[in-house]
């Protein structure tokens, strides 16, 4: 099998697994700002995935390509760290309020300057939003096949051969390349960072990054040229933006609703039918269960 | 034209017992807003599933039979559902919030230019007013779903584009047969038109029912047991609970080292740490080192014999009295309640 090109889709996203109580204010609702920023989990699974590719296949290189905030160059340092190649930084005012189909839009236009490529690899899902919905999409915009709920990738030879996590059972399909896979939770964890690729790359950033910068910096990334993270704003992709940000998002939010824990001291339930079932209720109405 | 749909799966020749929970909620639906209930059934040997499906007080079922249509594959089902959607003009489809129905619905909306709203928790027919464009929409789909990790609970809409697209998950719907002698109109799908050879160009190599590894870690809910609980039989009851809601089940060190569940299901100090929204402690008295595991938690219920027992004090909610005779009580309230 020849070297592969390997794509990345990753999303920083703020840590919604460890709301714990310090998370929440005082009214009950979540401060955000109090989540850190992390590197989307079954993204760092699909990372790991396209890391296992390159070390089987020799001369292999994994992109990261990421859509957001400029901050959002911290998770493509991130996949540096850990293995990859390099980085491209999609970030635009005009992006700002996509929903899935036009996050799916400017990613796809973004992934077709990267062509030809092989596979396509990204989470399963963001915690952020949990839909799931970007990967199918990105596929479906770019005509390829899509291997979603992946486990482990057996093989890649003329096809590419994949175990797929399912609600009952695993099954195994093959696809011809190029495809894009979603990869399970499941699926192995991401290799650490290593040593010697932090003290390399930890100075890389983006065009934006660097104009904060002093001038040794500017220096620095003029002399080492890897140090360089890609950022592409809407002039660079050919798009139309009648399809991005909120013009290209079908789904509008009508309203939301904190979801708000009442409960600050311990309250005594006795076992009968009354407490229990005031206690389900309760449950149910505050979406704590169900 | 204009009608709801509902794509249904297939196992084993039955349609999921999801897609029947959507045919009763798309029934309601189709009855509020004047329309019919249309189904979408694609697979092989379909006859004994569109017997069922007409149960449901499905108008009209769309029937795409074909050896090649079964198991699910992505390419040919949403090939055959876009075309399908493309001449019908649903105003609003529906679909599993499952590994198919997930894999299926973005690439139909994708193919659409249509929103898609994933695992909503209820679905409404409501009005909006965009202050914007100063315009009145009536008979909207309310797709109503938590986000945020469940910390907020959002109600989105799709005014423009059609159809209003959203998939639930298994169990959130009740499901209900309207009537067994309901007749609806059969329409056969002509599938050689609707997919191509490029459409079969990913195959199944193998299917196989195969148990997923333990993963308390990330589970909102978590049901655990301590040595109180007395007995292995008696972590039933809890893995029971955890099935109803949703959650996996863990335990003390101390059940733990008694033999009553495995040691990959070990909270605390030497074992996970977790912090899941709802922790639901059983019989256990909270060791420093087993809270030091869980204390996180964004809500913690303690249920015990002894209203002494240290985890009392960190717990949100203190049940005194007995497992045995709490759970099973929790269960059947939560089935009464819930939608």
């Amino acid at each position: 099998m020849k070297a592969l090109k390997i794509i990345v889709l990753a999303k920083q996203v703020p840590d919604t697994r460890n709301v714990g109580k310090d998370a929440m204010k005082a009214d009950g609702t979540v401060n955000r700002s109090a989540l850190p920023a992390i590197f989307n989990p079954e993204d760092l699974n699909a990372l790991e995935q396209a890391l296992r590719l390159k070390d089987k296949f020799p001369g292999s290189t994994v992109s990261i390509l990421t859509m957001g905030p400029g901050r959002a160059a911290e998770i493509i340092r991130e996949g540096l760290y850990r293995g990859a190649d390099n980085g491209y930084l999609i970030t635009d005012k005009k992006f700002a309020g996509s929903d899935t189909l036009a996050t799916s839009y400017t990613i796809s236009q973004a992934v077709k300057k990267l062509a030809p490529y092989d596979i396509i690899l990204c989470g399963r899902q963001a915690i952020d939003g949990d839909t799931a919905q970007v990967g199918p999409q990105i596929a479906e915009k770019l005509g390829i096949p899509q291997i979603t709920y992946a486990e482990e990738i057996i093989s890649v030879d003329k096809e590419i051969v994949v175990k797929r996590r399912l609600e009952r059972g695993v099954e195994t399909v093959a696809a011809p390349l190029p495809a894009l896979i979603t990869v399970h939770g499941s699926a192995a964890p991401c290799r650490a960072r290593n040593a010697k690729r932090l003290m390399k790359y930890k100075h890389a950033c983006t065009v934006s990054e660097l104009q904060e910068m002093s001038e040794d910096y500017i220096q620095l990334h003029k002399n080492r040229p890897y140090l360089h993270i890609d950022e592409w704003t809407v002039d660079d992709l050919d798009a139309d933006e009648a399809w991005l940000g909120l013009n290209g998002s079908p789904t509008k939010v009508k309203k939301i609703v904190n979801v708000v824990f009442t409960a600050k001291e311990s309250k005594a339930l006795t076992a009968s039918d009354a407490d229990i079932e005031a206690l389900m209720i309760e449950l149910i109405s505050n979406h704590t269960i169900g | 034209m204009n009608n709801i749909f509902v794509y249904c799966e297939i196992e084993d020749g039955q349609p999921a017992d999801v897609s029947l929970e959507l045919l009763t909620k798309g029934r309601k639906l189709a009855n509020e807003l004047k329309c019919q209930l249309e189904a979408v059934v694609i697979g092989s040997n379909l006859d004994g599933a569109v017997r069922e499906i007409m149960k449901y007080g499905v108008d009209t079922i769309h029937v795409a039979d074909d050896e090649k249509l079964y198991p699910y594959l992505t390419l040919p089902h949403s090939s055959i559902v876009t075309k399908l959607f493309e001449q019908e003009k649903p105003q609003i489809a529906l679909f599993g919030a499952t590994s198919i129905g997930r894999d299926l619905a973005p690439r139909v909306a994708s193919a659409l230019k249509s929103g898609l709203t994933a695992d909503c928790t209820s679905l409404e027919i409501g009005e909006h007013y965009d202050k914007k464009t100063k315009t009145q929409y009536d008979n909207l789909l309310y797709q109503i779903r938590p986000a945020f990790g469940g910390n907020i609970i959002a109600t989105i809409i799709n005014p423009d584009c059609r159809p209003q697209m959203a998939t639930v998950r298994e169990g959130v719907m009740k499901k209900e047969i309207l009537s067994n002698d309901y007749k609806s109109e059969i329409k056969k799908i002509d599938v050689s038109k609707m997919i191509t050879d490029a459409d079969m160009a990913v195959r199944i190599i193998e299917r196989h029912i195969e148990k997923q590894k333990v993963n308390i870690k990330n589970a909102p809910i978590i049901v655990s047991g301590g040595y109180g609980m007395g007995s292995k039989e008696n972590f039933n009851l809890l893995f029971e609970l955890a099935e109803v809601l949703g959650g996996e089940v863990g335990g003390s060190r101390a059940a733990v080292d008694a033999g009553f569940i495995p040691h990959e299901r070990q909270i605390g100090q030497t074992g996970v740490t977790v912090r899941p929204k709802l922790y639901i402690a059983c019989g256990i008295s909270g060791a420093v080192q087993h809270r030091a595991g869980m204390q996180e938690s964004a809500m913690i219920i303690s249920i015990n014999n002894d209203p002494k027992a240290p985890i009392n004090q960190i717990a949100d909610y203190t049940i005194t009295g007995d497992v045995a005779e709490v759970i099973p009580k929790m269960i059947k309230y939560y089935k009464k309640n819930s939608k």
